[in-house]
């Protein structure tokens, strides 16, 4: 296990690795966003109530679940960094943080393009709404202490105890339909019992799910290739890559 | 085709929502490519004062 | 190093129990306060405030819609089947607006009980599904009721 983990965990095997698999993330993501979005607006019948404003859903819904998952991602890999104190993880953590960043700006915009229609407005402050918007400032502030903080590692350390902090937030967001009112719906998929929804409907949303899952991976494995090269630049194994023209 | 953009009376509210996303992940796409390029250009300049 | 590595391990552990328990208790203080909404039992029990704006949830009552001819104003009941107040309002209702929807409206209550709305937002529920099947499942519920009988 241990000797797994460091394996894994040193940054050369990584760059390896990472740069073997995401040719074939890339292909099956396009392969996935084409099906979903296929299913979702041409296949999928309009909605009882909301009619096709409701196809919105297909990239609202993901982008909320990805904006959390993201997230505790990163908890995850702060907690790990400051335990054990893996090289990786900071670098994993720090190449998360735009595209986490990026899911939560994506679930706020569409979702207040659907509500502007659906419920009268494009924004309220309710329990839902507001939690959401606190996890974008918290990817912002992560990535603002990253930014400012000369020290490399000082800054990682801050940043790893900002994300355990906030992780709090996440469970609030999931919950907050049902511990207060508000104007947003309570869960459609992640409730006890079937999912409230058409399967015609939820085979697009299940789909696209995976799809912005992959892209999340590629992209996550993609710019972290790229901050390794930048902290190793002088090692003898990247300079080693760039004279055999590896590169 | 006109009645797929029309999207009941939604279209706008529709395709701006998913023209957004479009935007947003491709953005993202182009920002990583570009972080690679200029990792890799950043090790050659050590590349080629080393020898 | 494995004392100091399990010395962080426990500091970890700490510090989320401690947000953990810190967010339990704020959360319960607020549980009260963060209230979108209130219902129409709650206003008529006079729980609302009054003199300063608030919003109610609740259903739009059957047969209770009024439109004024010629102009925006509009009339009609929020219940929930319990108590019902009635909300008036000039303005743009969204899509969903019918009776039997839910909504959330924001106004203030005029002397004669009347709820005087300066916004209407409609609140809908979380089932997704095409309108066939909707019919087919409402056909289903009349003939479960009438079997019932």
């Amino acid at each position: 296990m241990w000797t797994w983990a460091h394996k894994f965990g040193s940054p050369g095997y990584f760059y390896a690795l990472a740069g073997k698999v995401n040719p074939w993330l890339t292909a099956l993501y396009i392969a996935l966003f084409a099906t979903g979005l296929y299913l979702g607006l041409v296949v999928a019948p309009t909605d009882y109530q909301q009619g096709d404003s409701y196809r919105i859903i297909f990239v609202h819904v993901p982008s909320a679940w990805m904006s959390m998952f993201v997230y505790v991602v990163m908890a995850v890999f702060a907690a790990i960094g400051l335990i054990w104190r893996l090289k990786l993880t900071a670098v994993l953590a720090k190449a998360s943080a735009p595209l986490g960043a990026s899911f939560t700006f994506l679930a706020l915009a569409t979702g207040s393009i659907w509500g502007k229609p659906m419920w009268g407005t494009w924004w309220v402050w309710d329990a839902r709404l507001t939690s959401e918007l606190i996890l974008l400032f918290l990817y912002l502030g992560f990535m603002a202490l990253q930014a400012a903080m000369p020290d490399r590692q000082t800054a990682w350390r801050a940043g790893a105890i900002l994300l355990l902090v906030g992780v709090v937030n996440i469970p609030i967001i999931h919950f907050s339909v049902d511990w207060w009112y508000t104007l947003h719906q309570p869960a459609t998929i992640t409730k006890l019992g079937a999912p409230s929804i058409h399967p015609s409907m939820l085979v697009p949303l299940l789909i696209m799910a995976v799809a912005f899952k992959v892209f999340y991976l590629s992209l996550l494995l993609s710019r972290a290739r790229a901050e390794i090269l930048h902290r190793e630049r002088r090692t003898r194994w990247v300079q080693e890559l760039a004279r055999s023209g590896q590169l | 085709m006109t009645e797929f953009l029309y999207m009941g009376g939604y279209g706008g509210y529709v395709w701006s929502a998913y023209g957004l996303c479009l935007l947003v992940l491709l953005a993202n796409v182009i920002a990583a490519r570009l972080r690679n390029h200029n990792a890799r250009r950043e090790v050659k300049k050590y590349t080629g004062r080393e020898q | 190093m494995r004392a100091q590595r399990r010395n962080r391990l426990f500091m970890v552990i700490f510090i989320l129990i401690g947000i953990g328990i810190a967010t339990a208790l704020t959360l319960n203080a607020f549980r009260q306060n963060i209230l979108f909404f209130f219902t129409p039992t709650q206003v008529v029990a006079g729980e609302a405030p009054s003199g300063h704006p608030f919003r109610i949830g609740g259903l739009v009552a059957v047969d209770s819609v009024e439109r004024a001819a010629g102009s925006l104003k509009v009339h009609f009941d929020v219940t929930d089947t319990v108590n019902s107040v009635s909300v008036t309002y000039e303005g743009i209702l969204p899509d969903l607006f019918k009776e039997g929807q839910g909504i959330v409206t924001k106004g203030i209550l005029d002397g004669k009980g009347v709820f005087v709305a300066s916004e209407v937002l409609a609140k809908h529920d979380e089932n997704y599904m095409p309108p066939e099947a909707e019919h087919a499942l409402r056909a289903a519920q009349t003939l479960q009721n009438n079997s019932d009988k």
